[in-house]
């Protein structure tokens, strides 16, 4: 614990300084001009005290992140419009369903495609592809075509989310079900093994750690691919439009604080991953 | 031991087409085991031995000529649980205990939860691994894996076990013990044991009958009867008719290479 802990915080204040260092940079302009237009002279302490305070600071210094993630999470009431709670819950839904449909067709289109040698060759190109195309693209267009046909609010959000989500689980559910060895293959064989007692008593078994790789991974895309998904669709709601009002007004704390708050959620979101896969991992006597 | 014949190969012939052309693995290879034999298979890499047995275990198909285990096709014979076969390396689950892993094939089979029960008991005993049930591979050294994967290959029943090199990776010492067990298991089981081997004095050790043979293409070019008695101590090894039957194996091996 301690041998984490040192680097840990090394790297933190470390960070931390740059930041507030850049806090001075960034903004001083702002301070000098003011000073000028009122005919002042700064000193450099009132400098970097202007600079680290400023209400539309080109880079907010962390304390005031800080502080206004304070006041957004646990000074407003949860179902206020102001309270990063409630955008973050919205985010967070919207990631947590297209997370689970994201994890479902991965695992489907991994099985089938370990199954079958015509989807392997006619699915995965096509899955593949489906990756080199920008979100940001496709996002406002999925909006679209699903509010056509009455589907609004966290569904399309969720698919968006699926959409970046389940190439991670495809491509390690894949390797992971192929990872069993010819040996292997072949013992199961001189049992006569189905290929369905195959896929339960040896595939699945051997492509847990593949999946708990891709949960992590998939958890991380489908966050990204929520936000994403408030960007262009014009929502009132979740933390991507809370980022978007906050650049909307010029409100760079704003934006701060709803980023920090969804690096904070999908820490946390594969932190859970973690913990379930080292329990799983000690059932299954599976070593890292 | 009777005369019954378990396993017929009659001019089987077997090519691999490899990218780098075709390896002719088996060439006009008949054999007929009989029920009850230990049969050793022994040549030095690329004769076939190990394709020999895998065709026995329908795992490849030969390209011409005829096999039959117990009458029917190698297939039919894989189909209906008629061989275990153990591999070099033990192949357990890490995820199984040992027990677990011994019902693996049990549970393929669909036999009762209580007959599995009775079965691992029994294999257990067999190979002397009572005390390790509920313990894990990782928890066992590399001669007991091997002794765990003889048991789940014992534990359907089958008449017939094939073994490729399944001491091959352990040290003499324990290949050493483990070879007395195997013949104290072949005689109390009466099982048909095909084994394929590089070391001649278990080949020697272990066989009633060695099969000898020869790489490009793979062909068998001795078959020796071994006229040792059927209880056999280590120390048999030290005797002169003990010592005459290796020196057969090595011409044999011998007159199969050209070394051109």
């Amino acid at each position: 614990m301690n041998k984490a802990l040192l680097p840990i915080v090394t790297i933190s204040t470390f960070i931390v300084l740059i930041w507030y260092s850049f806090s001075i940079v960034l903004n001083s302009s702002w301070a000098l001009d003011k000073a000028e237009r009122n005919d002042q002279k700064l000193s450099f302490s009132e400098l970097v005290h202007d600079t680290w305070s400023q209400k539309k600071p080109k880079l907010p210094a962390p304390h005031q992140v800080g502080y206004e993630m304070y006041k957004t999470i646990f000074d407003k009431k949860v179902t206020s419009k102001r309270s990063l709670v409630y955008h973050g819950w919205i985010t967070l839904s919207a990631t947590l369903a297209g997370f689970m449909l994201g994890t479902l067709l991965g695992i489907l289109l991994a099985l089938a495609i370990v199954h079958d040698k015509a989807t392997d060759l006619s699915v995965m190109p096509w899955i593949i592809t489906s990756q080199t195309i920008p979100i940001l693209a496709l996002a406002p267009m999925i909006i679209v075509v699903l509010s056509s046909i009455g589907f609004t609010g966290l569904l399309p959000k969720a698919v968006i989310s699926m959409y970046l989500s389940f190439f991670p689980i495809v491509v390690g559910m894949v390797k992971g079900l192929r990872s069993p060895d010819l040996l292997e293959i072949d013992q199961m064989k001189t049992w006569s093994a189905s290929q369905f007692q195959i896929l339960i008593k040896l595939r699945l078994p051997k492509s847990i750690p593949f999946l708990f790789t891709s949960l992590k991974l998939g958890m991380a895309a489908s966050l990204v691919g929520a936000i994403v998904g408030e960007l262009p669709s014009g929502a009132i709601a979740g933390l991507g439009a809370r980022m978007l009002s906050g650049s909307y007004y010029g409100q760079t704390i704003q934006i701060w604080s709803a980023l920090f708050t969804a690096a904070i959620l999908a820490a946390s979101l594969v932190g859970l991953i973690s913990i379930i896969q080292a329990f799983v991992f000690k059932r299954m006597m599976i070593v890292q | 031991m009777t005369d019954e014949t378990v396993i017929s190969a009659k001019s089987l012939d077997l090519t691999f087409q490899t990218n780098d052309g075709p390896v002719h693995a088996l060439k006009d290879v008949n054999l007929d085991i009989s029920k009850g034999d230990f049969i050793s298979f022994i040549g030095p890499s690329g004769c076939g031995k190990t394709t020999f047995l895998r065709v026995m275990a329908d795992l490849d198909q030969p390209t011409d000529g005829t096999i039959t285990i117990n009458g029917i096709s190698p297939k039919a014979a894989r189909e209906s649980r008629a061989y275990g076969y153990v591999f070099q390396s033990a192949g357990l689950y890490p995820w199984r205990t040992i027990g677990k892993n011994i019902r693996l094939p049990l549970e393929i089979m669909g036999i009762s939860k209580s007959e599995q029960k009775e079965r691992v008991e029994k294999v257990l005993k067999l190979v002397e691994l009572e005390d390790f049930e509920k313990k894990f591979p990782w928890q066992l050294s590399g001669g007991m894996q091997q002794r765990a994967s003889i048991a789940r290959a014992l534990a359907f029943d089958a008449d017939i076990l094939l073994m490729d090199e399944p001491f091959g990776a352990l040290d003499e010492i324990v290949r050493d013990y483990l070879n007395e067990q195997l013949l104290k298991l072949w005689h109390s089981t009466e099982k048909t044991i095909c084994f394929v081997t590089h070391s001649i004095p278990e080949a020697v050790y272990l066989s009633t009958k060695i099969v000898v043979m020869s790489p490009r293409p793979g062909r068998i070019i001795d078959i020796i009867e071994s006229d040792l008695p059927d209880k056999r101590p280590l120390e048999i090894r030290d005797t002169k008719e003990f010592i005459d039957i290796p020196q057969r194996v090595r011409e044999g091996l011998r007159a199969g290479h050209s070394y051109e």
